[in-house]
């Protein structure tokens, strides 16, 4: 028995599953479901959302079988580098401080990020200088945290494992204001019941260096041939009215 | 450890031995930590790991240090002949030791965020509102059962002789309490006291999960934007440091403490 | 108040079945541990116990270390850093391969490790509890030094070893409700899900607080009813 069998074996021994990956015909993907409507699990545990659409419409048009797998925020990139799927669907968006450990396919779509206080609240102006001294949440690990961390300085940021967490920490009044992607806040304040405590303040931001070149699918560095077949089928479905009918079930607008 | 005490003479040298070993396994740890260190990481994170060691002291020394205060109460409760008084210590204590903390974390957390309305008619939502003050609570409420729990225990087993000698001085049951009985059993309780305040020092690393920046609170966030694994243990190191610290500097009160006891053995 | 009661029905729009569903999970993986974490800790305290003072500093070493980290986080090194670790040792030996902890096979490791580190001081305070003239005796008798220790010592030492590891063992089952926080379906996160469509965090959390501790109640009796039948012989010295 060589070492390489041994390790396989004792791999397999502690209950984990090995799968070269030489020439794509299964791609595993990666996804949060708790991000709705871009990927949340319903009430039959199923993944469900607009990343969850689009990657199987990728996966149809690469030919290949899409295998999900749900993993927390936090960890969702550490769990792409070491193997445990081989690509990110879950509203990534592309920044400098990301491509340093994973590359990104082309965007699949782009939104701003917005602020969302309680109704009647006093803010009007979200400027760092009018936000001071007020504490705001947000989802971490994500660009609007990241903004938050580095422009806000003077406000007391929070920071949560999912966006559910702050925005019941919103409605339950412990935050004064929640920073997050426009569209997951519009779902929340419009479309439920607890999301009617609050409503959108301030302008949209989308300063490149912070919330990036829009939102794309993050793969391993070493995984070109991967990212090629995706930027193909993504323009692909761009171009024949997939990705289109796909945005008008979940929006009344383009989101690309 | 008495085997140890009178185990022969070259038994003494293997301990030394022993710790020698240890400190250069150790040695051989930290300098392998030193070579792998990301300078730049931590000059961008440094001040915030040490703010978060700052939190997570704040944290222990409040929950701690109230909580041994109440813990004294409640043991007597648990004492107490008065049935109920007896029978509600009792509740709380096993209530408190048989769930995780965490989730005592998240009902106080999520749980009084639900009553928001009624917590600001009589004024405690600025209490609540802050979640640094509800880990505080949670862990108050939390180290107050345990302690309570050791406290029992160690005046209980405080011979039933020294009752009774103090009621042969002509002291009243109070006063031989105070004065005789709880001293004995403080000492007796030294011990588990000081691994009840490391453990809390352990626990308090949930914190982070309700979004106060301890020093677990910190590393997690120095991770989620630099995904460079060393941040984790960096934070091991100094829960290792503060641990052992007090480890260090609790059994040395402990020989002081109980340097009358030992006399008669060397 | 039946509204809530309501909440806790089996089905789709019940919450009870996932709860139990939860607390059935979280038994699972304290059970799981249990026998590594045991062994695990057998092995340091022999170790600590070894003649060979490098032998007794390694021992050492792993206590201190495993005792002193808050399990919250030997939980996440374990997690994120045991993935890399194994990714890494597996592109040595075979490129491209990829491997996968599950979060179940992650927590099952982390909560060993730290289990081993505080049932090897058990463990050694058992083993020096025994007296020595017992492996003598079992020398004697003429049995090797495996089958002294499997028939002769080890009876003796897990008798004494029994009360420490049973608080231990509680310790393990709320340990357990840590790996919610690295996307495990146990008890805890189930609960988290319940409250997040709910909205109810009061009344779900208060649920699996007393979940927890009826887990914790009925390990309690027979951790009592395990000493008693391993006291058996010794009820008339007391």
């Amino acid at each position: 028995m060589n070492a390489k069998s041994l390790i396989l074996a004792a791999a397999v021994a502690l209950g984990t599953t090995a799968a070269a990956h030489a020439e794509w015909t299964t791609v595993r993907i990666g996804t949060e479901g708790a991000y709705p409507p871009f990927n949340y699990v319903d009430s039959d545990g199923q993944l469900r959302g607009f990343d969850l659409d689009i990657a199987r419409a990728l996966c149809e048009q690469m030919n290949v079988t899409c295998e999900f797998v749900a993993q927390d925020w936090d960890g969702i990139i550490p769990g792409l580098v070491a193997g445990r799927y081989d690509a990110i669907i879950a509203s990534m968006s592309i920044t400098p401080e990301r491509l340093e450990q994973v590359d990104f396919s082309d965007k699949y779509y782009q939104t701003p990020a917005r602020f969302a206080a309680r109704r009647g609240s006093d803010i009007t102006d979200t400027s760092p200088e009018a936000m001071a001294g007020r504490v705001i949440g947000a989802q971490s690990s994500t660009v609007s945290a990241n903004f938050l961390e580095d422009i806000y300085t003077s406000s007391e940021i929070r920071l949560y494992a999912t966006q559910d967490e702050a925005n019941l920490d919103l409605a339950a009044g412990r935050l004064d204001a929640v920073f997050a992607d426009s569209i997951v806040l519009y779902e929340w304040l419009e479309k439920t019941d607890d999301g009617s405590c609050c409503e959108f303040v301030g302008d949209a931001y989308a300063d490149e260096e912070y919330f990036g070149t829009g939102v794309g699918i993050a793969l391993r560095k070493e995984d070109d041939d991967l990212r090629e077949m995706f930027n193909a089928a993504l323009a692909e479905i761009l171009a024949n009215g997939t990705y289109e009918r796909i945005n008008a079930e979940y929006f009344p607008f383009s989101i690309y | 450890m008495a085997l140890n005490d009178m185990g022969p003479p070259d038994l003494k040298r293997a301990e030394r031995r022993t710790r020698l070993f240890m400190i250069f396994l150790g040695l051989v740890f930290l300098a392998t930590f030193l070579t792998i260190l990301d300078w730049n990481l931590l000059e961008r994170y440094g001040p915030r790991f040490l703010r978060g060691v700052g939190v997570t002291f704040k944290l222990v020394l409040i929950s701690v240090g109230i909580g041994s205060a109440v813990a004294l109460p409640v043991a007597l409760a648990r004492l107490s002949a008065n049935r109920l008084v007896n029978n509600l210590a009792l509740g709380y204590i096993t209530f408190f030791r048989g769930t995780p903390l965490l989730a005592q974390l998240f009902l106080v957390y999520y749980g009084t965020g639900q009553f928001r309305e009624a917590m600001e008619a009589v004024n405690l939502w600025w209490f609540f509102r802050d979640p640094f003050f509800c880990a505080a609570l949670t862990f108050t409420l939390n180290t107050t059962a345990y302690q309570a729990e050791i406290l029992r225990g160690a005046i209980q087993s405080v011979p039933k002789g020294q009752w009774e000698a103090g009621h042969a001085l002509g002291l009243s049951r109070a006063v031989t309490f105070l004065k005789v009985i709880l001293p004995q059993a403080y000492i007796i309780a030294l011990r588990p006291l000081g691994n009840e305040l490391i453990l809390m020092i352990k626990g308090s690393a949930v914190a982070s999960v309700v979004t106060v920046f301890d020093i677990m609170g910190t590393t997690r966030l120095a991770f989620s934007r630099s995904f460079d694994f060393q941040v984790y243990l960096w934070a091991a190191v100094l829960y290792l440091f503060i641990v052992e610290t007090i480890r260090i500097a609790w059994s040395f009160i402990e020989r002081r403490l109980t340097r009358h006891l030992r006399v008669s053995r060397s | 108040m039946t509204e809530l009661i309501g909440l806790l029905s089996f089905g789709s729009d019940g919450w009870g079945d996932e709860l139990l569903e939860g607390a059935f999970l979280t038994l699972r993986l304290a059970l799981a541990t249990l026998p590594f974490g045991l062994v695990i800790g057998l092995c340091v305290a022999l170790l600590k116990n070894a003649e060979s003072p490098a032998l007794q500093a390694l021992g050492n070493l792993y206590t201190t270390i495993f005792r002193g980290l808050p399990e919250l986080l030997t939980l996440f090194i374990i997690y994120f850093g045991g993935q890399i670790l194994l990714k890494e040792m597996l592109d040595v030996v075979a490129p491209g391969t990829t491997v996968e902890v599950s979060s179940f096979v992650a927590g099952i490791i982390a909560l060993s490790i730290v289990f081993g580190a505080f049932a090897s001081e058990v463990f050694l305070a058992a083993i020096r509890a025994v007296p020595k003239g017992q492996g003598e005796a079992a020398a004697a008798l003429g049995l090797s030094r495996w089958q002294g220790f499997r028939l002769v010592l080890f009876p003796q030492l897990f008798r004494l070893a029994l009360p420490g590891l049973g608080n231990l063992w509680l310790v393990l089952l709320k340990d357990t409700a840590l790996v919610s926080v690295i996307a495990l379906d146990d008890l805890l996160r189930q609960t988290n899900v319940a409250v997040g469509v709910t909205k109810e965090p009061f009344f779900f959390y208060l649920v699996a607080c007393l979940l927890y501790l009826a887990m914790s109640l009925v390990s309690t009796t027979c951790v009592a009813l395990l000493e008693k039948r391993y006291n058996r012989g010794f009820a008339g010295s007391r």
